[in-house]
């Protein structure tokens, strides 16, 4: 793979991973287009630009961590290790049949890159500490990004999680809220709202940031700026649109979990050429 | 006699003093071992290793959750993490992120649930753990230990840092009685005869081990002989122990402090069921929660002991 930090390179990249997303999903008819949607700047931005990792070299001690804590979100996360060569790419639409790599949620002993097994909401956080603490038990470099869901951030362990962070000086740690505002029973603000939510991270002595989730260049910075914040963990509360970058997906509930048929696909990839 | 020689019974450490002390021994050799602990520390002797090796120990909190996710990432991280809390804790707390953070994607994380059984005595039902065994077996990948002594449970431990995987070992609170002698070997799988016979096959494990061997002295006084076997390692199971002593005995009791429902007992009958299949019975607490009192008096009320043993033998020699 190629690393770059040029933005029209990386917004280039986003397109097509959006295009993968849509595709496969509609193979695979079923699955969650919305937040891998949303999600898809965050992701592009830290495999293609700021993580440290070599696709020929999965296991490299010293590489980042990337772990997707909203699991469901999986398509983004396949459609990336594709095009960074971690997977074949041309398996993408085998998603979610029996015995493929693509599994419903990422599954590690599929995927030996993955850096976690994730679905069940909640449990990202916890086991993204637990890598940055052997990264500083063994003095190494590796820097840990977990990419929460904003309705999974309603699961208590994220704050038993938070609590631990920010007390503890994970400061190697990096937690990306994917604030798209649309859980599966319908808009966040109406199931259990969450603002403030930067507040309530820096209340846990986090360092928080709040960006547009799609724009790449405060991505770019955002993690250059958490790089150099020391004794603390940083969280980026990241603003998105669910099912961004297709018009009739974009902030509808509906494209949570469910996947787009032959003919909203063909709509899709048209908006996204 | 000679039988009663080699079972003095004296009162050992507990075994959750035990695995402190193991911890810290393992530690020194293996730089990779990580213990964590959910405020509970002193109770689980985790505070051994942590004054030993403070930067290797992880005080979480009481956030058991968070703990077993934590202990996840440290194994992903090239670790070998330890970590312990009471066991109803451990287990009830932590068993969505022992199934998804660790079982499932079958990470090298030890589970210590010390306090287990009913034995704790006077804190009473809510800090005691008699649905752990069951709930840990039930996780597939999972290594499920449950020592009976000091000599046991230190064994295990290092067998337990050798062992690439999940492993969960339940310790208790009170000194326990020495059942093993101390060059005993342990394994993964394993278990031990301390006493053979021929009449019948008491089978158990934990502070159940020495009630077995003294049902089996007071049987012998009756002219009845009584196999014994600590069945220390629940999973995986001795198969070939079980099925030899449902051949070569044709009657097994199985004692346990765990709820019959979902220990031991159930565990072993599987195996019997499909080999050699012969008259059981089983010593452990009924479909009840305990209450606070005493360990011994806990143990008698819920019928624990020697005696409650030796009650089964009979019932089950008049079923064979």
């Amino acid at each position: 793979m190629r690393k770059t930090s040029n933005v029209a390179e990386l917004e280039a990249i986003a397109k097509q991973v959006r295009r993968e997303i849509v595709e496969m999903i509609t193979h695979a008819k079923s699955g969650h287009p919305g937040g891998s949607l949303s999600a898809v700047e965050i992701a592009v931005t830290l495999f293609f630009d700021v993580m440290r990792h070599d696709p020929a070299n999965p296991k490299w001690p010293d590489r980042d961590r990337f772990i997707l804590s909203k699991g469901h979100a999986a398509p983004v996360l396949y459609s990336v290790f594709a095009e960074c060569g971690y997977t074949p790419k041309d398996q993408l639409n085998s998603l979610r049949k029996l015995g493929c790599m693509y599994q419903g949620h990422p599954d590690a002993r599929f995927i030996p890159a993955l850096e976690a097994s994730t679905g069940s909401l909640g449990e990202g956080l916890s086991i993204g500490i637990g890598m940055a603490l052997a990264a500083k038990l063994d003095q190494r470099p590796s820097r840990t990004y977990v990419v929460l869901g904003d309705g999974e951030i309603q699961e208590g362990q994220i704050w038993e999680a938070a609590m631990f962070g920010g007390d503890k000086g994970v400061d190697n740690l990096v937690a990306i809220v994917d604030y798209n505002h649309i859980q599966l029973d319908g808009f966040v603000n109406d199931i259990l709202p969450l603002d403030p939510v930067a507040d309530k991270w820096r209340a846990f002595n986090w360092h928080a940031i709040d960006l547009d989730g799609h724009s790449i260049p405060a991505l770019q910075a955002a993690f250059a700026e958490a790089a150099q914040t020391k004794g603390r963990p940083t969280a980026i509360i990241a603003h998105t649109i669910k099912g961004k970058g297709v018009s009739f997906m974009e902030n509808n509930p509906k494209f949570h979990g469910v996947a787009p048929t032959e003919e909203e696909m063909e709509k899709a990839l048209a908006e996204l050429a | 006699m000679e039988i009663r020689t080699k079972f003095e019974l004296k009162l050992g450490m507990a075994t959750r003093e035990a695995f402190g002390k193991a911890l810290v021994e393992a530690g020194r050799k293996n730089p990779d071992i990580v213990a964590l602990d959910a405020d509970l520390s002193k109770s689980t002797y985790t505070s051994l290793f942590a004054k030993e090796f403070p930067g290797r120990f992880v005080e979480c909190g009481i956030a058991e959750a968070n703990m077993i996710g934590i202990a996840a990432g440290l194994a992903s991280g090239g670790k070998i993490p330890f970590a312990a809390s009471f066991s109803c804790f451990a287990i009830n707390k932590g068993f969505e992120q022992l199934r998804v953070a660790v079982a499932y994607p079958n990470v090298n994380v030890k589970v210590v649930g010390t306090h287990s059984g009913i034995s704790i005595g006077e804190d009473g039902p809510s800090q005691m753990s008699i649905e752990d065994l069951g709930l840990a077996c039930s996780l597939p990948n999972f290594t499920v230990l449950s020592p009976a002594d000091e000599v046991a449970m230190h064994a295990l431990v290092h067998a337990s840092v050798a062992h690439a995987g999940p492993v969960f070992i339940r310790a208790g609170r009170p000194k326990a009685p020495i059942v093993h002698s101390p060059d005993q070997r342990f394994e993964m799988g394993g278990s031990v005869q301390l006493m053979d016979g021929s009449d019948l096959s008491i089978i158990g494990n934990g502070l159940l081990v020495a009630e077995a061997i003294r049902a089996a002295e007071a049987l012998e006084a009756e002219g009845i002989s009584a196999r014994v076997i600590d069945m220390y390692s629940i999973k995986p199971l001795d198969r070939a122990a079980i099925q030899r002593a449902a051949a070569e005995t044709r009657a097994i009791v199985v004692a346990e402090e765990h709820l019959v429902a979902t220990g031991l007992g159930v565990r072993v009958a599987q195996v019997v069921a499909e080999t050699n299949p012969c008259a059981m019975e089983f010593v452990g607490i009924q479909d009840t929660y305990a209450e606070s009192g005493t360990p011994q008096e806990l143990m008698e009320k819920y019928g624990l002991v020697a005696r409650n043993v030796v009650a089964a033998a009979r019932r089950v020699l008049s079923r064979k």
